[in-house]
């Protein structure tokens, strides 16, 4: 039962089996696959080189701020970075005589995220109270949904490249335990000089959505591109902005191994994982610590370790105080929350109260998966390009933007688009929306070598003008530069023959049949032109008066 | 039975705070059963007071304080003579109230001096407190009533 389950995070056909000893992966995002790729494609059967294989499990447990202007409970506002203490209610301050009420915006929020992956969403709904005890938790209790929650049994697809190539992906799915509404709580800054903790309740009280997802992935890669396509889809849905680097996505891996067909092992939870790069390196990591543990005879206990990322490894929590015991019980002062749709909608109640589901269903935007299908289907470029569009903040609509402007086909744009625009922002770390070189620049640039006036190295020489943001635009540099392509035939006739008059030997090769030479004649023809001759008209004019 | 009319019953026959075991509760089982539908009652032992003294921070203080921990416990376990057989468990007097929902508008906050004014100690706007969370001492070492137990 175990093995079966274990193959589904995997992959029926071929399974990533990992194999420690055998010049086993090294935590390093991508290089690390060309080690096992012995390992790779099928379970090593246990003898053939003396180690048994290990399966490692992976669950992710993954905290989205919910992009709203108030909080969960309260009326004070949500925003990043602000005076400590200067958005915080009462109620967030856990004064007593305060009461919580429900943000019908977190509610719409939950409702959305969980129709997006698929789940079915609980009519009923119910709040809880976890105890704990911590400075940035005045209450002493986290409002929370532990027995029923907003949203179960759903499901994400998301995609992997296998080969590091891009030209083969792959598509997985893991399952979606739940989605449940929480509190999120304030911010504690260590001061290790002094000795004391202060703390910001700024962000006491903001709703959160946790998506718990099940063991169904078993490596750092797996786990990156399932929380890639989850920030995506939240970023479609605006339920939340999802940023890691603000906090507003935070996301904690259980990681255990065991052996095919043995129960699973014991897992470890690992917090403070603050990008997705570093997701994959702190699972690949422990899963390797925990098989090296295992092989040398220790055990892994189940503990909460923190990721450093400095050092790139695991380390055990300081501060944890044996198994928490939370206490959960109903939270008195909320009533259950009931969602409606079309057919339970009451007649007579203030619209305002009602969330109802099947209202919001039918005004879910186009789902980032969705989306690529139809990117392909219009424009027949390759699902990996679709992906790549997606990847980047507002490239998708630069892409449409210049493939309206140009005749180039869409799929010619796509390689000028992919393959320069994007390598040139990914050098100067620059966004979209920072590019020199703005979608009307582009799409003259591309029209002029659709026209033939220049040549495909002669366009790349004018992007790097263009890029350094003088306000010139292609034709202007194209001009400057004597870029142009020569369209004069006699002119080119002349060079031709030129050429071929002063290359004897190599003239009599080509007409004793070694056409390969014609090339070393092209080139020799370009740097006659310094570049300014198209190299298929060239071969033509050499071919035809060689054959003469 | 729901709790609601347990608690009727229980008030109706004037006892708001019943001895053990209820005389003359009126309940679905018979006066005899009583003491056999009693579950064995769990002894509230000294590991179960120290646990729950490190959970929830309180200090049972003396005899007193234990006594009234064991005829709370008692009074709850009334309940399990009731016979709730089918019966939706009920977690709140709320479950039929309308769970109102708030707009989404920011309308309170702001008042940084005024929450600060209770803080003991306070750095720049922010609340001052230890590193961490300072563990109870362990029962040998607290001066705890529990001790001489």
């Amino acid at each position: 039962m175990a093995a079966a389950v274990a193959a589904r995070g995997c992959g029926g056909v071929w399974r990533r089996v990992w194999q420690y000893g055998a010049g086993g992966p090294r935590p390093s995002s991508r290089g690390q696959w060309a080690a096992a790729s012995s390992a790779r494609g099928a379970v090593v059967p246990v003898g053939k080189s003396g180690l048994a294989p290990w399966v490692p499990v992976v669950g992710l447990e993954i905290h989205a701020q919910i992009s709203s202007n108030s909080k969960l409970f309260s009326g004070s506002q949500v925003q990043f970075a602000a005076p400590p203490n200067s958005l915080v209610s009462f109620f967030d301050a856990s004064l007593p005589g305060t009461l919580p009420v429900l943000n019908r915006r977190c509610v719409e929020a939950a409702v959305m995220t969980g129709l997006a992956l698929n789940c079915s969403i609980n009519k009923k709904s119910l709040f809880d109270r976890k105890h704990y005890f911590y400075a940035d938790l005045p209450a002493g209790y986290q409002i929370t949904q532990q027995r029923v929650p907003i949203a179960v049994n759903g499901s994400l697809s998301y995609s992997l490249c296998i080969d590091n190539k891009m030209s083969q992906m792959v598509t997985k799915t893991v399952r979606i335990k739940q989605i449940q509404l929480e509190q999120d709580s304030g911010k504690s800054l260590h001061d290790d000089t002094r000795s004391q903790t202060l703390v910001d309740l700024n962000r006491a009280g903001v709703g959160l959505m946790e998506v718990v997802m099940e063991p169904d992935m078993c490596c750092g890669e797996e786990a990156a591109a399932a929380v890639r396509e989850l920030q995506l889809i939240l970023q479609t849905l605006g339920s939340s902005q999802a940023v890691m680097a603000e906090g507003q996505l935070r996301v904690d891996a259980n990681v255990s191994v065991h052996h095919p067909g043995e129960p699973y092992g014991v897992r470890t939870e690992v917090k403070n994982i603050n990008s997705l790069r570093f997701l994959a390196k702190a699972v690949d990591y422990e899963i390797q610590r925990q098989i090296k543990e295992l092989e040398n005879g220790g055990t892994i206990l189940n503990e909460t370790r923190a990721f450093d990322s400095k050092l790139g490894c695991t380390v055990p929590m300081r501060d944890k105080e044996g198994k928490q015991d939370y206490r959960f019980m109903p939270e008195p002062n909320l009533p259950p929350l009931i969602l409606y749709d079309a057919k339970s909608l009451p007649a007579n109640m203030n619209h305002q109260q009602v969330v109802n589901i099947d209202w919001i269903h039918k005004r879910l935007p186009d789902l980032p998966s969705v989306t690529r299908a139809k990117l392909v289907e219009r424009y027949g470029i390759l699902p990996e390009h679709s992906f790549a569009l997606l990847n980047e903040d507002g490239l998708t609509e630069f892409f449409e933007n210049v493939v309206k402007q140009t005749q180039m086909k869409p799929k010619k744009v796509i390689g000028w688009i992919l393959n320069v625009l994007l390598s040139y922002l990914k050098q100067h770390s620059l966004t979209v929306k920072e590019s020199p070189v703005s979608s009307v620049l582009m799409a003259d640039l591309l029209n002029l070598l659709e026209k033939k006036e220049i040549s495909s190295t002669a366009a790349k020489q004018v992007f790097a003008e263009l890029w350094k943001g003088e306000g010139k635009t292609p034709l202007e540099i194209v001009k400057e530069k004597k870029l142009e392509l020569i369209q004069d035939q006699k002119e080119l006739e002349q060079i031709c023959q030129a050429v071929i008059d002063g290359q004897e030997n190599e003239v009599m090769a080509i007409k004793a049949g070694n056409l390969k030479v014609l090339n070393k004649l092209i080139g020799l023809v370009q740097r006659e032109t310094q570049g300014r001759s198209n190299p298929v008209l060239v071969k033509q004019l050499l071919e035809k008066k060689l054959s003469e | 039975m729901r709790l609601l009319s347990v608690a009727r019953c229980l008030r109706s026959g004037g006892l708001l705070l019943p001895p053990v075991p209820p005389g003359r509760a009126a309940l679905s089982v018979g006066r005899h059963d009583q003491q056999q539908q009693q579950p064995p009652q769990p002894a509230v032992t000294v590991e179960v007071l120290d646990h729950l003294e490190q959970l929830a921070l309180v200090d049972f203080r003396d005899a007193e304080g234990v006594e009234r921990l064991r005829k709370a416990i008692q009074f709850a376990d009334l309940l399990h003579q009731v016979n709730t057989d089918g019966v939706e468990p009920m977690d709140s007097v709320l479950e039929d109230r309308c769970l109102y929902l708030r707009e989404d508008d920011v309308t309170e906050g702001n008042c940084t001096n005024e929450l600060l004014k209770n803080a003991r100690e306070k750095v720049e706007e922010y609340f001052v407190a230890p590193p961490g969370n300072i563990p109870l001492p362990k029962l040998e070492e607290r001066e705890t009533f529990l001790k001489g137990s």
